[in-house]
Parts: structure tokens; C-alpha cells; sequence
């Protein structure tokens, strides 16, 4: 076949291929602008929670008390709180206890939800009976309230808090993982796994698992969010990490409220980056879900 | 005829002057509301320590004595269930009269027995039976109840504090014959003679009292009854006084919770305000290392800066001045030029953290890290905590704070459950014999939560206890004082609480006191409404 003059222009002029991760993320960024802005706080959350240590202007644990309550000034951009810490310094290093909490607790209940949700599918009958009932009574609760029972029961701390988090995600990530695991489980394939005489661990972890990948991320992106947000309700109520780690929810209470009115900055600044987070994740997550979501692909 | 009427008037117009205003102007009925910010642990006001007891159940009791609840200064004794005493010549004999005619909550009469049963509880606990002030009665040999009215108490030596331990507002008086089947029933069971009658406690809301028609205080309560509020946050309990919905709150508000309760309801709110017989104190586990070496526990006193904080952490919280062992302004209390004497109160900081990092590296704990137990009572627990974490930091100790529920945080305590601690001295009065017995070895006081044994400090503890003059019982408190927290560090001192309470105007007859476990029995308290 002759090469025309025009093919080999067309040709030449091609622009060099793109990484595909590049490529998916901007076609994200152009079907989703809401999802690709959520990415960005996402990202941004985590580069400052990364470099805290060379970001922050001050040490987030030193109290100054000869400045108390100061206003913001460009000493201090965004204020002082009661025992004189940098406001800023602790927002800053307040992210790395948003981030540890939301995505150890996400990943926690995600992860045990999933393999509950797979296993409950795989074997169905009785079995799913008892684990979908119980797993209806977790739910029933909100998420609020079993996580202080959790708290009221474990005591409080960083790594209590992350588990009393993941509790409650738990049979919810299960629930949602279930079902499309139900359709995974009449796959051939999965016939053929136990045909074969795999163990129903092997044909459960490595077969089915991994099918059922878009829905967990999705739960996990979306629960992110909601971890954040629990652990700061948790810390506000005085029952998730304490003084004097640096965490958004804990700045919110205390000499936060007594000092409202006076020193408005307290609460303002952490309530602003508990919010921004929550939002971040919040369209992160939804908008992975349509991306993911096979009806709406083809809309 | 005209002098004699014109004496007359004069006479009456003084007796007018002379008599207390509110003698004339009480009012019955109502309903006082006040939320209390701690929950009881139990019912038994002899095992327990926390005005989370002492504010919803004091009205449902009687003692055998208490303070006049018009003293301010919260140290005259005043009859109730004894209605007269007197002492023996040689101050070991003490004589009580029971008052006549009154009765428990279940219809029966309250006696001399009544009386014995409970102090003997209280004094000689069977084993496996709490008794939280059993150390203040060292001195007592034994109680006696010769004769339905009357109540013997006989000293091992004379003791200048005998009378002043028993206006303790926990030594609430319980039936003979319940205690003699079960000593535990006043734990979880309600059942006095005071002026109110227990009408419910919901857990985690409310106690509910009503006015006890058949008291023997005869016009008394002016309440129709009371209803405490267990509310944690004191950001709500300001919202419910600023709101109406609560009249008062019996432990203290901050000074900044004052200003904004002022600043909203103006006339609305009175505001009554005291020096705190209060303190919040580090407990060291002596059994634990390595807080059984004393160049520890001395360092963590070194490395706190006390004058920085006392100027610092009174804008925003109930603590004020730097203190030792008594009251700063009362008798007995260590004059300041002698305290800066004592280590941890040097005025020069950097001297202070310089000596704590030595005794640090020479105890081989220069790396040392714990967790510290503190109570989940946000006003003063956490910023006493916040800044001696912060303190801690400054000379290379890295402590992580562990917060416990109130209801629950006696459970370490007791058990020996932590290294560090904080823990608290509320005095009801001031009296250096009920103040510092807090402190004598384990054995003595079971309240000793630094868990340790020191017998010099108790014998310095008898010997001023029993000294005969004011200045000779100044210079044995001085060397308790100076063994206790210098040579010894046995325990930490934070800083002298102050008291401050703003309540609705419609409160009348109640008076503030230096203690926050006085003047809860409500019998002569009313309101204007």
C-alpha cells in the first residue's frame, strides 16, 4: 500500500501519546470539574499534612503565654488560642491527624466490610442470613452513636478512635459490596474456581475480592470524608485524641467555646478546614462513583 | 407614755436593723434547677470524694454537724442532727445531744444508734468497706451511744480538730438497722432524713428531689423541691443559666463565663465569689518506676513554672494563686518569700529546669515518656493539663494524656492503674489536720493515691497535730511541707483554685463559701419568684 503525502503529515503531526494515568485524570478533570476540584483540596490536604514539619511557622505544641488569645496578625496569621499555640501551626498539623484517623478508619471498616460483604455473597444461605441480620442491626444505629459506644467501651486515643471509626463503616461497606458481589458469585469463572477445588478462602480472596474493587473504592473515597468529620465530632465531645495533639475537632471545644465571642479564631479556622476537607472528599467520592458506575458511563 | 412608746419603737426599729433581711422576705415553692458537671459514683457519701456526690444527694441527708450556711468563710460550726455539745476538761471526751423527733424517709425515728452506726462505718470500715475520711479520725478511740439522744465520741489525745472534721457535709447519717444488715446498701440506695425526699436518678440526666413534709426543721425547705442536671459541658451549663433554664451551678464558673453571664442578663445575675479550698495535684505511683526514684518525681516539680501560670491560666480558668500545703492568706499557709525556698517554686525557671534535667540524666530517665491520667472534667483538668504536659516537654519528658470518664476515674486510681495522675484536695474547711492528712502514708489513708509509705511525714503530721501552740504547729507544718514536696516529691501542687459563682438573682439564701461541698443541703435556700 502506497503512503500518501497527507497520511505521513497526519501522521508526523500526532502529538507523542500521553501517560494514561495523565490522560485518565484529564479526562476526569473534563467529564467531572466538581470531582477533579475535590481531588486537588485532597491532594493539597496531603502534601500539607506530609510536609507539617517544614510548613508549619511554629512548633504546634509550644504555648506562649504571653500570647494568649492574640488576634490574627503577621506574627500570627491566623491567631493564637488560649495557651498562646499558633493557631495555624495546629490546623497544619491537625491535617496529619485528619488524614491518619480518616484513612486508617476508612481502610479499616472498608477492608473488613468488603471481606465480610464477599464472604456473606459467596457462601449465601444461612450463613448470609445470620451475617446480612447482624449486620442490619449495626446499622440501625447511626454512625455517631455507635462510635461513642465503641469510644465508651475501648477509652479514648488516637488508635481507639480510628477503630471506633471503622466499626460502624463496617456493615455498610458489607451491605454495598454484597451485592455486587451476588453477581460476581454466577460468574463461570468462579464456577470453574470451585470446580477445580479451590478453597473457598482462595476463591473468596482471589477471585471475587478483586471484582468487586469499584464498588470498596468507592465506599472507602466516600467514608473518608465521614471519618473526618466523626473523628472531629468525636474530639469535640472530648472523647477522640486529646490535648495536646494537634486535631481540628479538639480545637473546636474547650477554650474555643468559652472564648467564642472574644476570639472568634479558635473555632473559625479549624471549622473552615474540617469543612474543606469533608468537602474535598465529599466530591472526590461522588464523583469516582458516576465514573465507576457502569449505568452512568453510558449515559 | 409618749418615751415609753417612742423606747419602744427605737427597740423595735433596732431588732428591724439587727435581723438579717432575708429572715423576713422568704417564699415557698419552686422548683431550683442546677446542673451539676460530675455524676455520683456511688450513693455512699463516706467512700466517695466528688461533688458529683455531695450536689444532687446532700439535700436527702442530715450530719451530725455543719457550717452555718450564713459563715462566708465556712468554718463555724452550727447544730443539725446534734442539736448541743460540749468537751470534756481534758479535750478527749466529746458529748453530743440528739435532736427529737426526727425521722427517716421510711417513717422511723432516727436515734443515738443511728448516729453510732454511721461514724462507726465511717471511722472503723469492716474490710472491704470504703471510707474515704477515715484518716481524719486517727485520734478517735471509740463512739458511744449511751442513751437514745446521746452520742459519746472519746479521743485518744485532745485534738484542736475534732470538731472542724465532723462538719464534713459526707457524713451524710444512715439507719442503724440497714447498715447492720448490709454496709453496702448505702452505695446504691438512697434514704436520709434531710429535707428532701429522692424521688428518681436517671443516669446521665437527673436527680430528682422532692420537699420532705415531716422535716424536722420545722418551716423548712422553702423549696417544693430541687432537680440536678448532670450536664459535663461547661459551655452548657452557661447556656442554661444564660438561658434561664438552670438557676445556679454550685461548683464554680470561669472568669470569663462570668463576664458573658453578666454581660447578657445584667441584674439577672448575682455574682458570689470566694478563695477555692481546692486543688488539683500530680499523684506519682511510687510503685511504679520510674516515679519510685525521688530525682524523678523531683525533676517533674523543677520543671514547672507555677508564677507563669498562676498569672497566665487564671484568665481562663478557676486557678489562681501558687500554693503549698495550705490556703495561701489563711493562718497556717507558708508565707510566699519561703515558699520560693521549696523546689519547684525557685523564681528562676531556667535554674529550675537546668537542676530537673541533671536529676533526669542522673536517675537515668532523660528519655522518659508516660501516660498521664487525667479526669474528664474540662474546668481546670485540662489546662492544668495542657500546660503541665507543656512544662514536662520543656525539660525532655514526653507525656501522653489519657482523659477518663468522672464516674470512672476513681477505678485507676484505687487500683494503682497509672503512673501519673491528677488528682485533686478539696477541703471543706480549712484546717491543716484535714488538709494534709491527704498526704500520710497509704496505710493511714487509703486516699493517697502516690501509693507510698513515709513515716517521718506521719509523725510530722501527729506532731502538728497535737502541738500546743500556733507557732509550734506552724514549724512541724513547715517541715511536712518541705519533706512532702521538696526533699520527698511525693506529690505535685498545681495551683490554689478561686471561686466563682454566678447565678440567677431569684436564688436567695444560699452564701458562697471556700468550699464547693458546703451549704448543698438547700434546706434554707429559696427563691424569689
Amino acid at each position: 500500500m502506497a503512503v500518501t503525502k497527507e497520511t505521513l503529515e497526519t501522521l508526523t503531526n500526532t502529538e507523542p501519546a500521553r501517560p494514561r494515568w495523565l490522560q485518565a485524570a484529564i479526562d476526569f478533570t473534563r467529564k467531572r470539574p466538581l470531582g477533579a476540584l475535590g481531588a486537588v483540596i485532597i491532594l493539597l490536604m496531603t502534601l500539607i499534612a506530609v510536609t507539617a514539619h517544614w510548613l508549619a511557622p511554629y512548633d504546634a505544641l509550644a504555648t506562649d503565654y504571653g500570647a494568649m488569645l492574640a488576634s490574627p496578625s503577621s506574627q500570627h496569621w491566623l491567631g493564637t488560642d488560649a495557651y498562646g499555640r499558633d493557631v495555624m501551626s495546629r490546623i497544619i498539623y491537625g491535617s496529619q491527624t485528619a488524614l491518619i484517623v480518616g484513612l486508617g478508619a476508612s481502610l479499616i471498616g472498608g477492608t473488613l466490610g468488603a471481606l465480610i460483604g464477599v464472604a456473606s455473597a459467596y457462601f449465601g444461605g444461612r450463613i448470609d442470613l445470620i451475617v446480612e441480620r447482624f449486620m442490619d442491626v449495626l446499622i440501625s444505629f447511626p454512625l455517631i452513636i455507635l462510635a461513642l459506644a465503641v469510644v465508651a467501651i475501648l477509652g479514648t486515643g488516637l488508635t481507639n478512635v480510628m477503630l471506633a471509626i471503622a466499626i460502624p463503616m463496617i456493615p455498610r461497606c458489607a451491605r454495598v459490596v454484597r451485592s455486587s458481589a451476588l453477581a460476581v458469585r454466577e460468574m463461570p469463572y468462579v464456577d470453574a474456581a470451585r470446580a477445580a477445588g479451590f478453597r473457598d478462602s482462595r476463591i473468596v480472596l482471589r477471585h471475587m475480592l478483586p471484582n468487586v474493587m469499584a464498588p470498596y473504592l468507592i465506599m472507602v473515597t466516600a467514608f473518608l470524608g465521614q471519618a473526618i468529620l466523626l473523628e472531629a465530632s468525636l474530639s469535640f465531645l472530648g472523647l477522640g485524641v486529646q490535648e495536646p495533639v494537634a486535631a481540628w475537632g479538639l480545637m473546636l471545644r474547650g477554650a474555643a467555646v468559652e472564648f467564642a465571642e472574644t476570639a472568634p479564631w479558635m473555632a473559625i479556622f479549624p471549622g473552615v478546614a474540617i469543612s474543606l476537607a469533608v468537602f474535598g472528599f465529599n466530591l472526590f467520592g461522588d464523583s469516582l462513583r458516576d465514573a465507576l458506575d457502569p449505568r452512568l458511563r453510558t449515559q | 407614755m409618749m418615751k415609753r412608746l417612742a423606747s419602744l419603737l427605737t427597740v423595735a426599729a433596732s431588732a428591724m436593723l439587727v435581723m438579717p433581711a432575708h429572715v423576713h422576705a422568704q417564699k415557698y415553692g419552686g422548683e431550683l434547677i442546677f446542673p451539676v458537671p460530675s455524676e455520683p459514683p456511688s450513693y455512699d457519701g463516706h467512700r466517695e470524694e466528688t461533688f458529683g456526690l455531695i450536689h444532687p444527694l446532700a439535700p436527702f441527708y442530715n450530719t451530725l454537724l455543719r457550717v452555718d450556711p450564713n459563715d462566708r468563710g465556712g468554718t463555724k460550726p452550727y447544730p443539725s442532727i446534734a442539736e448541743s455539745w460540749t468537751a470534756s476538761a481534758d479535750g478527749k471526751t466529746y458529748t453530743f445531744k440528739i435532736r427529737s423527733g426526727v425521722k427517716f424517709h421510711d417513717g422511723s425515728t432516727l436515734t443515738s444508734k443511728d448516729v453510732k452506726a454511721s461514724y462507726d462505718k465511717i471511722i472503723f470500715p469492716p474490710e472491704g468497706v470504703g471510707s474515704s475520711r477515715k484518716g481524719q479520725y486517727a485520734d478517735v478511740a471509740s463512739v458511744e451511744a449511751p442513751d437514745a439522744s446521746t452520742v459519746v465520741f472519746r479521743l485518744k489525745r485532745p485534738s484542736g480538730s475534732f470538731i472542724a472534721s465532723l462538719l464534713s457535709p459526707y457524713n451524710f447519717i444512715y439507719k442503724a438497722d440497714i447498715l447492720a444488715k448490709d454496709m453496702h446498701w448505702y452505695e446504691k440506695n438512697i434514704m436520709g432524713t434531710g429535707p428532701f425526699t429522692f424521688v428518681e436518678h436517671v443516669k446521665g440526666s437527673h436527680v430528682v428531689g422532692k420537699k420532705n413534709a415531716n422535716y424536722w426543721d420545722k418551716g423548712k425547705p422553702y423549696l417544693d423541691g430541687f432537680r440536678a442536671i448532670f450536664i459535663r459541658s461547661s459551655s452548657a451549663q452557661v447556656a442554661a443559666v444564660r438561658g434561664e433554664r438552670a438557676h445556679i451551678q454550685f461548683r464554680g464558673f470561669t472568669p470569663a463565663d462570668r463576664d458573658s453571664l453578666k454581660a447578657a442578663l445584667g441584674d439577672k445575675i448575682t455574682v458570689q465569689e470566694s478563695p477555692w479550698d481546692c486543688i488539683l495535684m500530680v499523684a506519682l505511683n511510687h510503685e511504679k518506676k520510674p516515679f519510685d526514684d525521688k530525682r524523678v518525681r523531683r525533676a517533674l516539680s523543677l520543671a514547672l513554672d507555677r508564677y507563669q501560670a498562676s498569672e497566665a491560666l487564671s484568665k481562663i480558668a478557676i486557678v489562681k494563686s501558687v500554693a503549698g500545703v495550705q490556703v495561701p492568706g489563711t493562718p497556717y499557709a507558708t508565707p510566699p518569700e519561703e515558699l520560693e525556698k521549696i523546689a519547684g517554686y525557685w523564681k528562676d525557671i531556667d535554674k529550675s529546669r537546668a537542676e530537673a534535667r541533671r536529676l533526669l540524666k542522673e536517675a537515668g530517665a532523660e528519655n522518659l515518656s508516660f501516660t498521664f491520667k487525667n479526669r474528664g472534667t474540662p474546668m481546670p483538668y485540662e489546662p492544668l493539663a495542657v500546660w503541665l504536659i507543656d512544662q514536662w516537654r520543656q525539660i525532655g519528658v514526653t507525656v501522653k494524656q489519657e482523659v477518663i470518664e468522672p464516674a470512672a476515674y476513681y477505678t485507676p486510681l484505687r487500683s494503682g492503674d497509672f503512673q501519673v495522675a491528677m488528682d485533686f484536695q478539696c477541703g471543706y474547711i480549712v484546717e491543716p489536720d484535714l488538709d494534709m492528712y491527704k498526704f500520710l502514708s497509704v496505710d493511714r489513708n487509703h486516699a493517697n493515691y502516690g501509693r507510698y509509705t513515709d513515716r517521718v511525714l506521719d509523725e510530722m503530721y501527729d506532731k502538728q497535730s497535737s502541738a500546743t501552740s500556733d507557732e509550734e504547729r506552724k514549724k512541724y507544718i513547715r517541715a511536712f511541707e518541705k519533706r512532702l514536696l521538696d526533699e520527698e516529691a511525693h506529690y505535685l501542687m498545681t495551683l490554689q483554685w478561686h471561686r466563682i459563682i454566678p447565678h440567677s438573682s431569684k436564688v436567695k439564701g444560699w452564701t458562697v463559701t471556700p468550699s464547693h461541698y458546703l451549704n448543698n443541703t438547700l434546706d434554707v435556700v429559696w427563691l424569689d419568684q
